[in-house]
């Protein structure tokens, strides 16, 4: 049936890691996902991947296979020959996880810096009307299946670190493309916010986002050049000039781009986990005009609210605590 | 001492597909501090996998639709097992919450006149399907997750912080749900990133966990799908009806093995693609049923002038309901029509141009082309039954979405009664909109009327202690990915698609001793992202959700939609009055009858006399 192959998988986590060397079985039809599968059940039970759908259609199992950004389960072993070593490991772009499994926050923390989609004010549900070429357009866009490939081929923030907090990236280059081209989008500053914001003008148009995209969807020509022809326009048609020059600032139709606040940049780049945070402090008791109450003599009990919860009844059930006495060390050591 | 995580919210959501971020947007709408826990990464739910589209009677394509009709279709598919509200409040609402969706962003492919187009689907009487070439659950999902982008987007620029009100926890798992006075106290897991365990204090829970395929060999299904939710609302106390309906999707790749259970939508047939055995025959003119001859064609000529004409033509077979196709397939591969695979052929390749099909079908043409080198517009595709979604779920009331535990709700998949024995499709996109919706509006009622709650000590403790007991045992432990192999070898093949007394009671026996081998099961490595503990973990809400299966599928003596029995292959009307319930009884399942609610007399009414003869009880009529 199958023949044995030689696959080199890099195993580690954020502390390091190396490559490790198996042979491993592979059957006629097999994708390197089912390889990495087979590993799991039969040599490294604890091997580290994402997957979901294993139908490319979720976008989770992102790895790099011979150096190059693919998806696991997109890439069949009748790619390779027969005595090619398979050489796997995690996206570079990431702050590794474990072994194939990579901190991937950075896109999350992206979209939500992207405005939203803004719905058409006086339409209703229902009577939103739209033509199927309009529609396309968008469409293209929205097959995206955030497998972040684009992401982590993107040479502007691949091997630096310090562009990530200004550069959006590829995917979300399609995101503003797609809301730009959204026949009922209400807003009209989508190319400025992503020249002003997303750091498209980092973007040198090298094409290896398309390159990688396993939807096939053409982010060069049909979202990022536009997006970076049509502001060159705004921005240096003479005409605009002039215009800029002649009348006032709200006599023109051309909105000065929103001065949103600035997230926190500091988060996206730290590749900490993101829910490792420590407890949220406790919200202050308010009244019932939902304002603080800021004098003890009307609050339900005397002196500040305990830092602790005011619920919480001391002293706390011994059984409860997580704090265990040390005692001298006896046969079982804890 | 085990370190824990506490966040206290409002309404817990466990599921972040369709269902589950329907449900937190209603919740964090109605003002509710919302946690969304998601197994996987935010946003590759299993719902990406559905391509059909989502049906609701907007009559956009055929003006004589309408939710009466919307809802006699999805009784006839359920063969009138359905919980009758359900059904009507999902044809009643589906179309809002379409409509509700482009709001949000999603674009739908258009009419001529600009509306949302609408496609035909087994079962459905008219075009009704909303879609997204053959990509509308991504679709769905995307535009959910913006959605919520945006509500974070919202409560940044009013409290400088995107998760003030909506916060979502991914790769997170929850192995138990606490339940004190006979309510719901909050819900307990671990990060698979970390390995850390995390508690959260809340009163109000939505299970929108999906379903339970990865207990089956072949399966449609991601590894999402090991029936936590249907696990976890047993073991408090609530209970599980239908359970012995799984429907197997008729047509899934059977060849070659990277595509092997993956679906192939029913709108290949839609769109003109036909069945044939390895002879060639186009077999599914012999397997009408008595009750929907009257609708579909008898010749071939008929069937074929439908595509362009159907207001004077009856459907083709192949578009029967997905049960008839599956129990047609089989009927075929074990006469020896089929292929070495154990599956027949799809054609549609010498029906329509290549050009057409992959504008008709661009992500099925695309998928099949990069994961198997399969040109579906150059060879017919060889597909067989395959595990695809499961009808059986959390008893709930119709109107709420509560469970029989107080602060317990459910919706999309993970709960049950909507669609009776067999789920038509594209019913399922929409059922998870519009009781995700829903749920996530009674939790907030909910929630509002509670306040908030907290478990006991002990009770984490203990849930901690079961989380810990395989990677305790290390490798003296039975291996997980063994146990696992054994369960989907044990389901697939004696409670399968056709099903027989001695071979489930057999499966019985075998499920009772592979519990005993999963209370043993350990794993090596530590808890930082360890797949094999997950498995373990996992394991044993498979184990007690096949349980729940296999016995009802013993108990119930007569086929019906996703239930085929071979020694018993008629449909019995007076089984159409009972609901199998699950329950836990300490360790095992306990299962008792119940009577179905009885349709409303104006709901009857819109069904032929002649048609409720072929389900209903001569006292009952």
């Amino acid at each position: 049936m199958g023949t044995k192959r030689h696959f080199r998988v890099w195993r580690g986590d954020d502390t390091g890691g190396s490559l490790e060397d198996f042979q491993v079985e592979v059957n006629e039809g097999e994708v390197v996902l089912d390889v990495i599968h087979r590993l799991q059940a039969t040599q490294t039970p604890d091997l580290a991947v994402r997957w979901n759908c294993k139908a490319g259609k979720c976008g989770s199992c992102s790895m790099e296979i011979n150096g190059k950004p693919r998806l696991g389960c997109m890439t069949r072993m009748s790619t390779f020959n027969e005595t090619e070593t398979v050489t796997v490991t995690p996206l570079r772009t990431f702050p590794v996880i474990r072994d194939l499994v990579t901190n991937v926050n950075f896109n999350y923390q992206k979209a939500r810096e992207l405005p939203a989609f803004a719905p058409p004010a006086g339409v209703a549900p229902g009577e939103y009307r739209m033509q199927q070429v309009d529609v396309e357009r968008s469409q293209e866009f929205r097959k995206c299946i955030e497998c972040f490939l684009c992401q982590n081929v993107c040479h502007v923030i691949r091997d630096h670190e310090e562009n990530k907090h200004a550069f959006s990236g590829p995917r979300f280059f399609i995101r503003a493309a797609e809301l730009d081209m959204h026949p009922l989008d209400a807003r009209d500053d989508r190319k400025e916010l992503a020249q002003a914001e997303q750091g498209l003008g980092y973007c040198n148009i090298t094409k290896c986002c398309t390159e990688v995209c396993p939807e096939h969807i053409k982010i060069t020509d049909n979202a990022i050049i536009p997006m970076k022809e049509r502001v060159v326009d705004r921005r240096y048609d003479p005409v605009t000039w002039l215009g800029r020059k002649i009348f006032r600032r709200d006599q023109l139709d051309e909105q000065p781009v929103s001065a949103s606040p600035k997230p926190a940049a500091a988060a996206a780049d730290s590749g900490s986990n993101w829910h490792q945070e420590g407890p949220v402090p406790q919200e202050a008791p308010v009244g019932a005009d939902g304002k603080l109450v800021v004098a003890e003599l009307t609050l339900d009990r005397a002196a500040a609210g305990s830092p602790f919860g005011d619920d919480q009844v001391f002293p706390l059930p011994p059984e409860q605590l997580r704090y265990q006495h040390p005692s001298p060390p006896t046969g079982d050591g804890h | 001492m085990t370190n824990i995580e506490r966040h206290t919210y409002d309404v817990v959501v466990i599921g972040a597909g369709g269902a589950g971020l329907r449900a937190a947007i209603e919740a964090r709408l109605a003002g509710k501090k919302t946690a969304i826990i998601s197994k996987s990464l935010f946003g590759k739910a299993h719902t990406v996998m559905a391509e059909g589209g989502a049906a609701a009677a907007m009559g956009n394509v055929n003006s004589k639709d309408n939710w009466q009709v919307h809802f006699r279709d999805t009784m006839r598919g359920g063969k009138f097992l359905n919980n009758f509200r359900m059904a009507e409040l999902h044809a009643k609402e589906a179309p809002s919450r379409i409509w509700e969706l482009e709001t949000y962003g999603a674009l739908f492919d258009r009419t001529k006149d600009g509306k949302i187009s609408q496609r035909n689907f087994g079962g459905h009487e008219y075009p009704r399907l909303a879609h997204v070439g053959d990509r509308t659950g991504l679709e769905l999902i995307r535009t959910l997750q913006q959605k919520i982008v945006s509500l974070q987007q919202e409560d940044f620029a009013e409290h400088g912080d995107y998760e003030a009100r909506i916060r979502v926890f991914q790769e997170c798992t929850i192995t138990e749900l606490f339940v004190e006075d006979g309510a719901v106290s909050g819900a307990f897991g671990y990060y698979r990133e970390s390995g850390d365990f995390v508690l959260f204090e809340s009163a109000a829970i939505v299970l929108a966990t999906g379903g339970v395929g990865k207990s089956y060999k072949v399966t449609s299904n991601s590894w999402e799908y090991t029936g936590d939710g249907h696990a976890l609302a047993l073991r408090t106390g609530a209970t599980l009806i239908n359970m012995e309906f799984l429907q197997f999707h008729p047509t899934g790749m059977v060849w070659p093995p990277s595509v092997k259970g993956i679906l192939v939508t029913e709108s290949v047939r839609g769109d003109g693609g036909v069945l044939r055995n390895t002879e060639g025959k186009r077999f599914m003119f012999d397997y009408v049923p008595d009750v929907f001859r009257k609708q579909y064609a008898e010749t071939e000529e008929e069937a074929d002038r439908w595509y362009s004409d159907p207001d004077n033509n009856r459907r083709p077979p192949e578009l029967l309901p997905r049960d008839e196709v599956a129990r047609a397939i089989n009927s075929e591969v074990k006469a020896g029509r089929g292929t070495k695979a154990g599956g027949v052929l799809l054609d549609i390749a010498s029906r329509l141009p290549a050009e057409q099909i992959r504008k008709r079908l661009p992500s099925m043409y695309h998928q099949f082309k990069e994961l198997a080198d399969v040109d579906i517009t150059a060879a017919p595709m060889e597909v067989g039954p395959t595990c695809h979604y499961v009808m059986g779920g959390i008893e709930v009331d119709a109107d709420t979405t509560a469970a029989a535990v107080a602060g317990l709700f459910a919706a999309g998949e993970v709960s049950g009664g909507m669609h009776g024995s067999n789920r038509l499709g594209g019913n399922s996109l929409s059922d998870l909109l519009v009781f995700g919706k829903r749920a996530g509006e009674h939790a907030a009622a909910h929630a509002e009327k509670i306040g908030r709650r907290k478990p006991s000590a002990a009770a984490v403790e203990a849930a901690v202690d079961t989380a810990l007991a395989p990677l305790a045992r290390a490798d003296a432990g039975e291996n997980p990915y063994t146990l696992h192999h054994e369960l989907q070898e044990i389901m697939g093949v004696l409670v399968g698609i056709i099903r027989r007394d001695g071979e489930l009671r057999e499966s019985i026996t075998r499920l009772a001793e592979l519990k005993e081998r999963v209370k043993k099961v350990g794993v090596s490595g530590g808890r930082k992202y360890n797949p094999g503990w997950h498995l373990a973990l996992d394991l044993r809400n498979m184990l007690v959700v096949s349980e729940c299966t296999a016995k009802a599928a013993l108990e119930r003596t007569e086929s019906r939609g996703g239930h085929t029995r071979e020694d018993f292959p008629k449909m019995d009307p007076k089984w159409r009055k009972v609901n199998l319930v699950c329950s836990l009884d300490g360790e095992d399942v306990r299962l008792e009858h119940q009577p179905l609610p009885v349709m409303r007399p104006e709901l009857q009414g819109l069904f032929e006399q002649t048609e409720l003869a072929k389900y209903m009880t001569d006292e009952e009529l």
